[in-house]
């Protein structure tokens, strides 16, 4: 049997004194893309939170490649190898797009050169400051950023969400063309249309607590009615 | 004007005034300027971890007196002859600039390793109090320290030496803190635009997003911390042979809220700032200190017609570039 990438088991968070997570459970093989779906407010954002060790988890387990990080720093789980796109085109904006790439670049796969064949816009804008380019483009950064970490798990939390029309269908290419490429992904979106296509397995969350998980074509219009609202 | 030009323009005025000075038979000048590129000098220290890394350390007055005490505890031994510790051999003091710099940053250096490792695990203000409270502890300590001048401070007798100069003639020191300053700012550059600088900066912009990205912000802050230190010390070391007289005010928050100043009135981050904002106030010192004693009244002014007005700092006032990259 395959050893799971990422195992998440009963994860339970909290922030502050109001309990966010209850019983997550999720599971990423290698070369999975798995969705987490649920509607606004249910704990897909903290789930991914918890994951990067950027909330701590306050029961549940989350191992990565055979490694327990719930109580891990955030800098040393994304070094065992999980690459956050975090939500909202996080850049830094006061450096260029070469700097933002490079700064936490690793050895490995991904090279500045490899990312910008599958980011074309990005080489033409390399000694740009990042807060001078479009949405799209600050977004294939976070992409591309996340990359050169060489990471086993990408995790792309509303990669799209408030981007033209055109813009997310050039993301959901580059996310097609990297599921082809064998990597592992963790993809957050509400576009149903473009994320299921690409998805091996779903898992729907309602209320912090994971209530559903199967492949694409076993999920109903039942369920999408009532866990995604759909 | 670009930034580039003014920074040039800056560099090449500091360069050239003192010898003008020196060929017009003014020593008092070349002083001044070697006060300028001492004090561009602490700035450009500090200006590493708080311009580049957001760190608003207010006891940069600790590296920079520890410095200024190395060089006087070390000269005084020597000119004294008396060791430094005597035990299975003797250990003598020097007045050897070359021997004292590095010592003097590398006491900087694990000052600033055990202050920084408890300080920056706080953030605002918080880390501007620890900082405060750290130089504020070395600064009552050096009071009660009779040994070396407790709160009368040490004299240094004789400027330590630098070989084949004599750094007795004020253009000779003069040219010892000019190419220093250089130097440092050569090497801030090259830092700023490597990827520890990138790292850097985008820890001042976001210190989550950075540890997403499979980087330590304690590892970092520390080091450019350290840098910061090191550099600051220098500048103490060489403020120390300026005035040939060390004292426990080197050690004072007065000491870290002017070389604060002198970033802050350069531009918070950029390259040449401490040069821009030191140069300010020796000028407003040297011509307003003349006129009145209350010339400290007119400099807070201007710091405050550079904070709401100027915030690019006087460099981004000269260039054009308000807001720094």
């Amino acid at each position: 049997m395959t050893q799971a990438l990422l195992q998440v088991s009963n994860l339970a968070a909290h922030y502050g004194v109001s309990q966010a997570l209850f019983d997550v459970n999720l599971t990423i093989l290698p070369g999975q893309v798995v969705a987490l779906m649920g509607r606004n407010g249910m704990g897909k954002s903290t789930t991914v939170s918890a994951v990067c060790g950027l909330l701590s988890p306050s029961a549940g387990k989350v191992s990565f490649n055979g490694h327990d990080c719930g109580q891990m720093a955030s800098h040393k789980i994304a070094r065992l190898g999980i690459g956050l796109v975090p939500e909202g085109r996080r850049c830094f904006p006061n450096l260029t797009v070469r700097e933002n790439l490079l700064m936490a670049a690793t050895e490995g796969e991904w090279s500045l050169a490899k990312v910008c064949g599958l980011l074309p816009r990005l080489s033409e804008r390399l000694d740009q400051y990042a807060n001078t380019l479009s949405g799209g483009e600050q977004q294939m950064l976070a992409i591309g950023r996340a990359l050169l970490t060489n990471p086993k798990l990408l995790i792309l939390d509303e990669a799209t969400e408030g981007l033209a029309p055109v813009i997310r269908q050039e993301i959901w290419h580059i996310v097609a063309n990297l599921k082809q490429a064998g990597q592992s992904i963790l993809l957050i979106d509400k576009s149903l249309a473009e994320l299921l296509p690409i998805t091996d397995e779903c898992v729907l969350l309602e209320r912090g607590t994971t209530v559903w998980k199967g492949p694409p074509n076993a999920l109903t219009d039942d369920l999408k009615d009532r866990y995604l609202g759909i | 004007m670009s930034e580039k030009l003014v920074n040039r323009s800056m560099m090449a005025a500091l360069i050239l005034l003192p010898w003008l000075a020196h060929w017009l038979d003014e020593p008092y000048y070349v002083s001044l300027a070697t006060r300028v590129a001492i004090l561009a000098l602490a700035g450009v220290g500090l200006n590493l971890a708080l311009g580049l890394g957001g760190m608003i350390s207010f006891g940069h007055a600790a590296f920079f007196g520890l410095g200024g005490y190395v060089t006087g505890i070390l000269a005084s031994h020597a000119l004294n002859y008396e060791p430094l510790f005597s035990g299975f051999i003797d250990i003598p003091g020097t007045t050897q600039m070359l021997i004292i710099w590095p010592l003097a940053m590398f006491i900087a250096a694990i000052a600033a390793v055990f202050i920084g490792l408890l300080s920056l695990r706080t953030s605002g203000v918080y880390f501007i109090m620890i900082t405060l409270a750290f130089a504020q502890m070395i600064y009552y300590f050096s009071i009660s320290w009779p040994t070396y001048g407790g709160e009368d401070g040490l004299p240094i007798y004789i400027r330590n030496g630098f070989p084949g100069l004599n750094t007795l003639q004020p253009i000779q020191f003069f040219m010892i803190c000019c190419t220093l300053l250089l130097i440092t700012l050569w090497g801030v550059s090259r830092l700023k635009n490597s990827r520890f600088g990138n790292a850097l900066q985008a820890l001042r912009q976001n210190e989550t997003r950075v540890a997403a990205i499979g980087i330590s912000p304690l590892g970092i802050k520390l080091t450019a911390f350290v840098i910061s230190a090191t550099i600051t010390a220098l500048a103490g070391s060489l403020f120390a042979d300026l005035n040939r007289f060390v004292s426990p005010t080197m050690f004072s928050w007065h000491t870290s809220g002017e070389i604060m100043i002198f970033v802050i009135l350069g531009g918070l981050g950029r390259l040449y700032g401490p040069l821009a904002g030191a140069s300010l106030f020796i000028l407003c010192e040297a011509l307003l200190g003349g006129w009145t004693e209350y010339w400290q009244f007119f400099l807070g002014l201007l710091l405050l017609g550079v904070v709401l007005f100027a915030r690019g700092g006087l460099i981004g006032l000269l260039s054009g570039e308000p807001k720094n990259a």
